[in-house]
């Protein structure tokens, strides 16, 4: 079988041996300059760039080298040292070196490159910028232990490491009280996700008796259909709470108070995708549960249909890109969920989602910028013709995401739509009509923000942003437009025996006729059509306008997600606490007051026999002699 | 040793001890003296004295009279002198109801004993003549066990007392509250108190020296004849106040008037 | 001679001592009757000294007389003490230690 053949792991030699060295290089310039504090300030940034430069190049290096070997030598585990040896288990810290985790890596150190990169504009008159430099390499590492840990043990250290990096920088304008909660929301859904996570964990090391990948592939097959079942469904709850699934959305669309690059680099790029990453990797357990794939496909599907709702109603170009990320998120949920057939299908979208979409935050980062820290987008307009690269850049993206012939997005997402028509027609329906979605909210961002009149704040200049952050969006356009073509005839036979996928037949960067991508197609040109005929032919009004339109008014709200999370977890939670404290001060406080109360009451009863005579004193003692003398005797006459 | 048949030596002496006893024991309680309340204590020492001798206790006899009845007791009547003997307490009972209640649990303290200790006798006694005769007497017999057995216990209450009788310095010990003054510093305080408050710091003028008189209490004279206060104590002033001058002086007046009256007669004559 | 004579006695005695300790509220009358109950215990001791034919009895006794003396001499200057202070023997004087 081929699925075993390639995950039996070969050892690590050569440059596969210092694998770690991409995760500590990031980890000691983050050390470095949170240590080292102010004396790093002037340069601190250009080290920190430096550092997942440095990784790309190990990574881009081993990719190189995993390239030129055959299939089956193509896993590597490069296990370092022993961390927990307890009872029967052993936890070993290891890297495993695959196909998989590879494309992982190369995305997140490149992309990392160039937003460390753009950061360098961007956060140049940020007072705290040695401190964003720090945590985004922090995250860095973080994010690369995730992806290249061998044992699910290790991807949790990593998993948590990214939850933190994150929290860091959604909160990073820690002044403000919406960032500062901002990142408090994310912290606390993503420990709701983790709870599943490690709870998947321990089920793992109580079945198998180890987390290491090798060790869960090979006894998944042994695995009763119910505690498959479960096991995916746990590792279902991670996914959601790091991949801002349904029902753990809503601390995507407010973890965008953090600085733009963030939420270029983790909340489109790279940490939201781990859910997707953790589904792909547990391919062998899915494999032995249909139910928990449908439910992954079903999650995936319901957060595609919800985040492209979102973002037709929001005005804040950077919520609308989250909405749109969660809605692509779901798609290679769904991709996941549909089971081998799919799974190169969500890597790809995830590979080129990390382009376009990185690309797409970073040119927002760049309006942002050119329009005094600005998002809403009713105060935009017309900007195509001040940022020109921005806007091209911009447009790439664009027409990646919406699934443009011969872009990248077309690729990929066709894919997933066709794979999905085949396994789950329902599914498959509903993600076709999430592409018209999609088409006509973006649609809407680009009329909103680079085309129709311009809506200007008094004061407001817009102009190009400087090299240093237009560079990064050019590297980034590039793969956007061009990745697909690339990478669609290779990746799902490079990926196949990392995810237990079947070789596909040959695909080509020729895009194969088929009815149902035709279908697509126009639908996405009927989503762009019906956004030019609402908001293309109008002037924008610059505030936002009274609807009745119940889809509009809950999408503006983020179809009641934190509503619904007051209503059904908060609320009762605290009327929860509330009858607990009652409880507390009625029940056991009143038992412990009353005994109190009772002692005092006897203690001042009591004390007056301690009238100061020593005589009243020696009576008392007699009596008591007498009493005991008198037990004594009766008791010898019983 | 049979005085009248059938009662024994030690049947007098119980009898007529016994009584005796009791009665001191309970005169000791009811005497408002301490004076009395100790002899009383003494009597019935004396008593049981006798007691253990007609118990063949011979050493305990005598350590009873000369330790207990002439060191312990003699000790508590001089601290009876010490705190004043005649102070007699007050009779006002301050807790309620505490005499009777007293009297109760005394008589049912005598009860329980007596039930007690009734029920662990023996109507025969072995005797002690045979411990006694085993190494030729009671007090070697004694000595034997004090410096056989017990004499570790023996060492221990040299301790005890030598630790009592230190307690007992200590406690009785009275501390010295402000230093003492030496020559020097009344010297400074009386200087002092001559440049504060302009008191002469030389001594006191003596009391006078009169032509019968010179007690303490006889003022002296200043010489322009009137009378120094400071010549006699304060103390003596207060309480018989003081000596007339006049009338110290006039028999030395009257001798002088009638010597001047003598010799103007001689120069008459010559 | 019986010995249940001496015990009663001994027990007459005791009791005394303890009403007098109870009732009076001289403290040198109280320390007094302190020293008839231990004279009452004496009795007992060689009494039973007697009933068993053992000298341990008066041993016994010889010892509770050194404990007495010593007691008698730290409890006197106690005594004096409480004296000095308060001018007053009375042990009713001694009752700040009260609620």
């Amino acid at each position: 079988m081929t699925l075993l053949e390639g995950l039996t792991p070969v050892a690590p030699t050569g440059l596969f041996t210092v694998a770690w060295l991409m995760i500590a290089i990031p980890l000691l310039s983050a050390g470095l300059l949170l240590v080292l504090g102010k004396m790093t300030n002037s340069f601190g940034h250009y080290v920190a760039t430096l550092a997942p430069i440095a990784s790309f190049a190990i990574a881009a290096v081993l990719f190189a080298d995993l390239l030129g070997r055959p299939e089956a030598q193509r896993t590597v585990d490069a296990s370092l040292y022993t961390w927990v040896k307890t009872g029967s288990w052993t936890i070993d810290v290891g890297f495993l070196i695959d196909p998989l985790s590879i494309l992982f890596a190369l995305l997140i150190t490149g992309v990392g490159s160039l937003i460390h990169v753009y950061s360098i504009g961007y956060m140049a008159h940020d007072p705290g910028r040695r401190r964003f430099f720090a945590y985004l390499n922090l995250f860095i590492a973080a994010m690369l232990t995730l992806v290249l840990a061998d044992n699910y043990a290790v991807l949790f250290v990593g998993w948590e490491g990214v939850g933190l990096a994150s929290y860091l920088l959604i909160s990073f304008w820690q002044h403000k009280p919406t960032a500062a909660t901002a990142g408090k929301k994310a912290f606390v859904v993503n420990r709701v996700g983790d709870l599943g996570l490690t709870m998947a964990i321990f089920t793992m090391l109580a079945m198998f008796g180890s987390s290491s990948f090798t060790a869960v592939n090979e006894g998944a097959q042994h695995l009763t259909p119910t505690w498959a079942t479960l096991l995916g469904l746990l590792l279902l709850l991670g996914a959601c709470g790091k991949s801002a699934q349904v029902p753990l959305q809503s601390w995507l669309l407010d973890a965008m108070e953090g600085p733009t690059p963030v939420s270029a680099l983790i909340h489109a790029a790279t940490m939201v995708t781990a859910g997707v990453y953790l589904v792909v990797r547990s391919h062998a357990v899915y494999a032995e549960t249909p139910a928990a794939s449908l439910a992954v496909a079903i999650v995936g599907t319901v957060t595609l249909l919800a985040g492209a709702w979102i973002g037709t109603s929001k005005d804040d170009i950077k919520k609308v890109l989250a909405g749109s990320t969660m809605s692509q998120i779901g798609y290679m949920m769904l991709a996941a969920g549909i089971g081998p057939v799919a799974y190169p299908f969500a890597i790809f979208h995830l590979l080129t989602h990390g382009f376009f979409k990185a690309n797409m935050f970073l040119g927002a980062g760049s309006v942002m910028h050119g329009m005094h820290d600005d998002v809403n987008m009713r105060h935009y307009g017309a900007l195509a013709k001040p940022m020109k690269i921005t806007y091209y850049t911009f447009l790439m993206g664009y027409l990646a995401i919406i699934g443009t012939p011969f872009f990248s997005g077309f690729y990929s997402k066709d894919s997933i739509i066709e794979a999905a028509w085949e396994k789950q027609p329902v599914l498959g329906a509903l993600a076709l009509i999430a592409a018209g979605i999609t088409a006509f909210y973006m649609t809407r961002l680009m009329i909103m923000t680079f085309w129709s009149r311009e809506r200007w704040q008094e004061g407001v200049h817009p102009h190009e942003s400087p090299a240093v952050m237009w560079v990064p969006l050019v590297l980034l356009a590039i793969p956007s437009v061009v990745a697909g073509m690339v990478m669609n005839s290779w990746i799902g036979g490079w990926l196949a025996p990392a995810v237990g996928g079947e070789v596909p037949e040959h695909a080509s960067w020729v895009p194969t006729i088929t009815p149902v991508g035709l279908v697509t197609l126009a639908v996405v040109i009927a989503g762009v059509a019906v956004s030019y005929l609402v908001f293309g032919r109008k002037a924008i009004p610059a505030e936002v306008p009274y609807t009745r339109n119940i889809l509009t008014i809950a999408g503006r709200h983020d179809l009641y997600g934190d509503a619904f999370n007051e209503a059904v977890f908060m609320a009762p939670g605290q009327a929860l606490t509330k009858a607990v404290v009652a409880i507390d001060e009625g029940v056991v406080d009143g038992a412990v007051r009353g005994s109190g109360t009772l002692t005092v009451g006897l203690g001042a009863g009591l004390r007056t026999l301690q009238n100061g005579y020593v005589r009243s004193y020696g009576l008392t003692m007699i009596v008591g002699v007498i009493i005991v003398g008198l037990a004594l005797v009766i008791g010898r006459l019983v | 040793m049979t005085l009248v048949p059938l009662v024994t030596g030690a049947e007098v002496a119980y009898w007529i001890c016994g009584p005796i006893m009791i009665l001191a024991a309970v005169a000791m309680v009811l005497f408002r003296k301490a004076v009395y309340s100790a002899l009383s204590l003494a009597l019935v020492m004396v008593n049981l004295a006798i007691i253990y001798a007609s118990q063949d206790a011979s050493f305990l006899f005598v350590v009873q009279i000369i330790v207990y009845t002439g060191a312990v007791m003699m000790l508590f009547l001089f601290v009876v002198m010490l705190v004043g003997v005649d102070v007699s307490e007050s009779l006002v009972e301050k807790i309620k109801g505490h005499t009777i209640a007293s009297v109760l649990a005394g008589v049912g303290l005598f009860i329980l004993l007596a039930v007690a200790l009734g029920r662990g006798l023996v109507t025969g006694a072995v005797g002690v003549e045979a411990a006694n005769a085993k190494f030729g007497g009671n007090v070697q017999g004694l000595a034997a066990l004090l410096f056989g057995p017990y004499v570790l216990a023996f060492e221990a209450t040299s301790a005890l007392l030598i630790t009592a009788a230190v307690g007992a310095m200590v406690l009785a010990h009275g501390e010295r509250l402000s230093p003492k003054l030496d020559q020097k510093a009344r010297a400074a305080a009386r200087i002092e108190d001559f440049v504060t408050n302009g008191v002469h710091p030389g001594p006191r003028p003596n009391s006078g020296v009169y032509a019968r008189h010179n007690a303490i209490a006889s003022p002296a004279l200043l010489p322009d004849g009137t009378v120094s206060e400071e010549s006699v104590s304060a103390v003596l002033v207060r309480r018989s106040g003081l000596a007339d001058a006049d009338s110290l002086v006039a028999p030395a007046k009257a001798a002088f008037a009638s010597l001047d009256a003598v010799q103007g007669d001689s120069e008459e004559d010559r | 001679m019986n010995p249940s004579y001496y015990v009663i006695l001994a027990a007459i005695l005791f009791t005394i001592g303890i009403v007098g300790f109870l009732v009076r509220k001289n403290a040198l009358v109280v320390f007094m009757s302190v020293e008839l109950m231990l004279n009452s215990c004496n009795l007992l001791f060689v009494t039973f000294s007697r009933v068993w034919g053992n000298l341990a009895g008066q041993a016994m006794s010889f010892f509770v007389m050194v404990v007495a003396a010593a007691e008698v001499v730290v409890g006197l200057s106690i005594i004096v003490m409480i004296y000095r202070a308060r001018r007053s023997a009375s042990v009713d004087n001694a009752s700040l230690l009260k609620f």
